[in-house]
């Protein structure tokens, strides 16, 4: 490794976080067990990995930096890492809606999302939507309506309803139905959710 | 004297009303702690090895370049194992330091097969190598003799699987010579007994923690294969150690819905009597046995029937209890039969079910369903014979299904204790599916108790506490209302000598109410709960009440035996094939209501899966590979919220129901949807879709036989 | 998934110069909602992968010289939102919003849903993009409802996943693709989707040191539409979809039918199309370009049913087109 100002555009991601996760410069190479090597050398032409590397995550507002392979997924970071578990594990392939985390506050697929490709962007979870005591404006509606069973979906739905809210606070019905058309519910709360995001949407109980 | 019986309807604070379940912001927030989402210090990750063959001998099992990879700590493997017989059948399993390393790792354990030849396909009869079973009742000949027409019919229901968005998997761990479990289970109480063989350690040092589960369906009552490797290699590696099932692995083998094939023939007079029903079923439920749905279903006094039932043995994950196990396929199968015969009669469907209602256990309560259903989806309007003849290729339909169940609630025990401070706490080891079942015994409580639900806390999701039945088949709001009924009034009772004292009066003259101890429609005498709990001085008071079924049913407390009504109204698009789900109305009674938002919200999110058996679900396996293709939450289709239409939800109360006491409702709703969307969509297009889900490649099928289709 | 590197360059030279010329060893990330089911599937195990997230100059929409320019990495969100796309192409809009899953359009790019791989549940399941075991087609007489009624008769048998793709060949894009040393070349959309013959092929025409950067919608008045069957009325994969456009300037013949989802590529259908270079298509017009657009189809063992859908689309399609 060289001066980090030799490879200004090559290593983009965090970079310093890089460099404390391996030490110092080209002269500790011998030391390094050959996996690591072969990572000193990816990392000159720009590669990070696969082993563990520094990424840093703005979760909820609070910046955090955590170890992770690069194949580790915005999800399993927030859940085995940060311990965040509103977000859930359901489908782990995109389809669900369980791991819906705001991303710069756009709905996303947490399990579809590399940890490291969100590094830089502010992470919101449902944990930062509201808390038990002070519920936001679609958490309220939600227990209101009983928009809930046992609850394993909720998060997903709570986060990517409070999303859509705030992009579209007269929804009509039908807009609705498509702006929760990311999320899969098992226990089948789809009609307490459509009234509670039509009562959240027309603004009663506060700010999404 | 509080006596144990429910209020009348005039006194009720609580009870009957619709209130927000009391853990909703813990849930809504993502405060509620899953078993997926505990955590301990120095907690392992377990990935499992399964079998990618549905049938092999296993000749040997290869962990050490797994176990070399680093992060691992622990490499298990199943040496008992010498045949596997589905694929994603365990193996071995794997702990790591990372999820990511487990399942690096679990990918180099090398396991050898010896290939079998296996069987996947369920929808032959000939496939069945079992003695057929056989329950034949009556004169079937005579009965169709009697008959002026015959309806012959065939009709399928798939393998469809529970799909819990919490998988099944725990966390155990190890402490001081005990051992803790976070499984996600349908029966907290008596979780541990399925380690019985596996630990050397007294029952009562297995600590079993379940505060919230995401959903069982009838699938969650066991310790099962991964609960015992949870144990094991919690004590191998001296860790906490999580496993949770992938999905596929989920889907595949944590259980299934058995399929239903049949061939039935019903025999049935001009005016609709039905004389003789003769069914075939046949399906599979896995490598085990196969116990036929019933048929004819509801209608069971149908004088003469037979009903003969092939299983057929599958390589594929084995059948566990799917809500309302049996009904739903064998209302289908049933429900189907007679729409067809009806329509062979050109006579109305609704007319024809009222026809026959004499053959059902409840005819009245039938009846007065069937005629609140017809009334909510404004069935005399708009009904019309088979094929919707109106111009387009929008055909439109109603259809009618009723269904029964049991209920009656399990054996439970509740604890319920009275502070000097005033405050209450209710102990009962069940647990909450999501149904409400902790918000229910904190009504049941406070209503008692005459305080604010928020004055009640309830302990629940822990073996230590008093022990209460597994959650299935409808059986624990009938269970736990009826303890926590019972140890609250005791308590009370205990209260109400103290106070009695106090106020110089009899205990019998007294009541709680409105916070208060009170003289019983009177009230100059009186004291504030608050008070009369501090007259017991440093000591707390704690009742156990006990529900005993038999007893219970005596008391009217808690019963059985429930009815409903169900009509779909779809519409289907014959140049796609698509179903469209316009309206579903259900009326279901379930003697006393406790919660009347919980409960609606149950049948909501029963006609929502019942819409989903009815469309979208089918595990497809693969007859060559022997491979669930559709191991994923992508083609193994739930309805999202686009999918569902309008839900209608009438619960039948009052004189008449209220008076039976409580019976359980998360099963019966589940039944009627598929049959009532079939016969609507039989009703649209004016050809039977015989098989389920009522896909868009199957309602062209239907079309294109009858050389209907329309372009 | 099995470890990876990891790199998410500045600029296209320096990322088209980490790719290497065999499929598989470096696999390009964009928004991920594919890529990174891909690799948990172990579909693909690359040793690398190589992210596009910085570069800028493949983000977002621009008018070009009586072209529309959409950048690779636009989502299909801000595909479906953009003013000039919901006013010249409404196929498009269609056929972005129709993914249905907010989640999907905010991150999911143009670029990914073009290349991602096929959904075929043999391929999913590990038996490659033919399907084969023990050199025997699984598809072909196994669960083949989803699968191809057009070209079956090749080894290939999946049908080609994206949406997109059906609307920018009937529009006439082009795809701009950057290689080695950032050098670029386009394709015509027509040929940027093939069926592979064998396994160490892909089922586009990028080479695998190549960047998707862009494509070219010509701005031509076409009217256009796309009509979408979906099993569920939410996220769900399309059974069938067709796209069609036409009536550009009398007797330009710019007119075309592409069906999504019957083969391994978007299938365009000359014959149907020429019946929409004459005059504005009737409702019978478009019922008979419908016929004529399945003519040539042949269906595996459970898959005919495919037949109607795609003559029904194709009709809805011109009339929404209208
Ligand atoms: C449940 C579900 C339903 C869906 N339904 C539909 C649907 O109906 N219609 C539809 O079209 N899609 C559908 N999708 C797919 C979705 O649209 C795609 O996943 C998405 O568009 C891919 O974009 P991405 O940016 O996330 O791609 P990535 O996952 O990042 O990449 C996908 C593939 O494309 C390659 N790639 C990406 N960008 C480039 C580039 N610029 N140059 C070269 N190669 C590149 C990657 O290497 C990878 O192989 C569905 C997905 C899911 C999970
Ligand atoms: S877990 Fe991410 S979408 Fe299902
Ligand atoms: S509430 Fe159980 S999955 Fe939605």
């Amino acid at each position: 490794m060289q001066d980090e100002h030799e490879h200004p555009d090559v290593l983009s991601v965090s970079r310093r976080g890089f460099l404390k996760g391996f030490g110092a410069g080209t002269a500790a190479t011998s030391l390094l067990s050959p996996l690591s090597v072969r990572e000193a050398e990816a990392a000159e032409r720009g590669f990070v990995g696969p082993g563990a590397v520094p990424v840093v995550l703005t979760v909820n507002g609070r910046k955090q930096t955590i170890q992770a392979e690069p194949c580790v997924t915005l999800l399993d970071a927030l859940r085995n890492r940060l311990d965040i578990t509103g977000p859930k594990k359901v489908c782990d392939r995109g389809t669900c809606g369980a791991c819906t985390v705001l991303v710069d506050d756009k709905p996303v697929y947490a399990c579809s999302m590399l940890a490291i490709e969100a590094e830089g962007k502010h992470i919101t979870t449902v944990e930062g939507l509201g808390t038990p005591e002070k519920l936001n404006s679609v958490q309220k509606a939600f227990v209101e309506h009983d928009a809930q069973q046992c609850g394993f979906c909720t998060s997903g739905f709570v986060t990517a309803a409070t999303a859509f809210v705030r992009k579209h606070p007269n929804a009509t019905i039908e807009q609705i139905r498509s702006g929760l058309g990311g999320n899969l519910c098992r226990c089948g709360t789809y009609a307490g959710m459509l009234l509670a995001v039509a009562d959240a949407a027309s603004g009663k109980g506060g700010r999404a | 004297m509080a006596k144990v019986d429910w209020p009348e309807a005039s006194k009720r604070t609580l009870i009957g009303k619709r209130i927000s379940r009391t853990d909703g912001p813990l849930k809504v927030t993502g405060a509620a702690k899953y078993s997926y989402d505990i955590s301990r210090p120095g907690l392992l990750y377990v990935k499992l090895v399964t079998s990618p063959h549905p049938k092999a001998e296993i000749s040997g099992i290869d962990g050490t370049a797994a176990a070399a990879v680093p992060g691992v700590k622990a490499v298990w493997k199943d040496e008992e194992l010498q045949e596997v017989q589905y694929v994603g059948q365990i193996v071995a399993a794997v702990a790591a330091e990372t999820e990511e390393i487990a399942t690096d790792a679990a990918h180099q354990v090398k396991v050898e097969y010896r290939v079998r030849e296996h069987q996947v396909r369920d929808n032959d009869p000939a496939l069945s190598k079992d003695k057929p079973s056989n329950l034949t009742v009556g004169n079937l000949d005579e009965g169709f003799a009697k008959a002026d027409v015959t309806m012959n019919g065939n009709y399928g229901c798939p393998v469809i699987t529970h799909c819990c968005l919490e998988p099944h998997g725990q966390v155990t761990e190890y402490r001081d010579g005990e051992l803790y479990i976070w499984p996600s289970t349908q029966n907290v109480s008596r979780y541990s007994d399925g380690l019985r063989n596996d630990v050397d350690l007294p029952q009562n040092k297995i600590h079993v923690d379940c505060q919230h589960m995401g959903g069982g369906f009838g699938s969650k009552f066991d310790t099962d294969k991964w609960g015992k490797i949870g144990v094991t290699l919690a004590k191998m590696t001296g860790r906490p150690v999580k496993i949770m099932l992938d999905r596929d692995t989920e889907l595949m083998i944590a259980g299934n819905r058995p399929s239903a094939y049949a061939k039935i023939k019903v025999g049935a007079k001009r005016d609709g009597t039905i004389t003789a029903v003769d069914a075939e079923v046949w399906g599979t439920g896995g490598g085990g046995g196969y116990s036929a749905p019933p048929i004819p279903y509801v209608f069971g006094k149908i004088p003469n029937r037979r009903l003969v039932g092939k299983g057929i043995r599958t390589n594929r994950g084995g059948q566990r209890a799917w809500r309302a196990p049996n009904h739903p396929q064998g209302c289908f199968l049933t429900m189907s039969a007679f729409a067809d015969t009806a329509a062979l009669l050109k006579m109305d469907e609704l007319e024809f079910f009222q026809r026959n209602i004499q053959f059902t256990d409840r005819p009245t309560v039938y009846t007065e369903e069937l005629n609140k259903a017809a009334e909510l989806i404004g069935y005399k309007r708009r009904a019309h014979l088979r094929g919707d003849a109106s111009p387009g290729p929008i055909k439109r339909g109603l259809g009618v299904s009723i269904h029964t169940w049991g209920g009656q609630g399990h054996p439970s025990e509740c604890d319920v204790t009275i502070h000097p401070d005033g405050s209450v706490e209710a102990a009962c080891g069940t647990q909450d599916l999501g149904v409400g079942t902790r918000t229910c015994i904190a009504m049941v409580v406070a209503e008692t108790l005459g305080i604010p639900l928020q004055a009640v806390k309830v302990k629940i999701g822990r073996n230590e506490y008093p022990q209460s039945g597994a959650s299935g088949g409808s059986t624990t709001i009938g269970g736990i209302s009826v303890s926590s009924r019972q140890g609250a009034t005791a308590a009370l009772n205990a209260l109400l000598e103290v106070a009695a004292k106090r106020l110089g009066i009899q205990p019998d003259l007294l009541e709680a109410r409105d916070g208060q101890i009170r003289e019983v429609d009177n009230g100059s005498k009186r004291i504030s709960w608050k008070d009369a709990c501090a007259l017991l001085g440093p000591s707390p008071i704690t009742k156990r009440g006990v529900n005993v079924p038999g007893e219970s049913a005596k008391a009217n407390l808690a019963s059985q035996g429930v009815g409903g009504a169900q009509i779909a109204d779809v519409s289907v698009d014959i140049e796609t094939g698509i179903v469209t789900m316009n309206e579903l109305v259900a009326v279901q009674d379930c003697g006393l209501i406790i919660n009347l938002k919980l409960a609606e919200s149950q049948v909501y999110g029963a006609l929502i899966m019942g819409i989903t058996s009815a469309l979208y679900e089918e595990a497809v396996y693969d007859t060559r590979t022997g491979k669930m293709l559709n191991a994923d939450m992508e083609f193994y289709r739930l309805a999202g919220i686009k999918d569902v239409g309008k839900l209608t939800v009438h619960m039948m109360t009052g004189k008449g129901y209220d008076d039976r006491g409580v019976i359980g409702l998360g099963e019966p709703p589940v039944i009627s949807p598929a049959a009532a969307i079939a016969n609507a969509v039989a009703n649209a297009v004016g050809v039977r879709v015989p098989q389920l889900p009522l896909t868009p490649e199957r309602v062209l099928a239907a079309l294109a036989q009858r050389g209907g289709s329309a372009a | 998934m099995k470890p990876f590197e990891y790199s998410a360059p500045k600029t296209l030279k320096e990322a088209c110069g980490l790719l290497g010329d065999t499929w598989g060893k470096t696999e390009i990330l964009a928004g991920g909602t594919d890529l990174v089911t891909s690799l948990k599937q172990r579909i693909t195990q690359p040793s690398r992968v190589l992210s596009l997230k910085h570069l800028k100059e493949l983000h977002g929409i621009r008018n070009s010289r009586g072209s529309l320019v959409i950048g690779a990495m636009t989502t299909l969100g801000e595909l479906a939102a953009h003013s000039d796309v919901r006013r010249h192409f409404p196929a498009l809009v269609t056929a972005a919003t129709g993914v249905g899953s907010p989640q999907l359009l905010s991150v999911g790019t143009v670029g990914g849903d073009l290349c991602q791989r096929p959904r075929c549940w043999y391929f999913r399941n590990g038996y490659g993009l033919l399907a084969q075991k023990d050199g025997v087609s699984l598809a072909r007489e196994g669960e083949n409802r989803y699968h191809a009624i057009f070209a079956a008769d090749g080894p290939a048998l999946f049908v080609s996943a994206s949406s997109l793709g059906p609307g920018l060949i009937a529009l006439g894009a082009e795809m701009v693709a950057a290689g080695p040393g950032g050098a670029t070349r386009s394709i015509p959309a027509t040929e940027f989707f093939r069926a592979p013959q064998s396994e160490n092929e892909r089922e586009i025409a990028l080479k695998p040191n190549e960047i998707l950067t862009e494509i070219n919608v010509p701005l031509k008045g076409l009217k256009n539409g796309i009509y979408e069957i979906r099993h569920r009325h939410g996220l769900d994969w399309p059974y069938v979809t067709a796209a069609v456009a036409f009536g550009g300037k009398e007797g330009s013949g710019g007119a075309r039918v592409v069906l999504g989802h019957v083969a391994p590529m978007p299938w365009s259908v000359p014959a149907a199309a020429k019946l929409l270079n004459t005059a504005r298509p009737d409702e019978a017009t478009a019922a008979r370009c419908g016929q004529v657009a399945v003519e040539g189809a042949r269906p595996l063992s459970q898959n005919a049913y495919k037949i109607q859908m795609a003559r029904t689309a194709v009709k809805r399609a011109v009339l929404a087109a209208v």
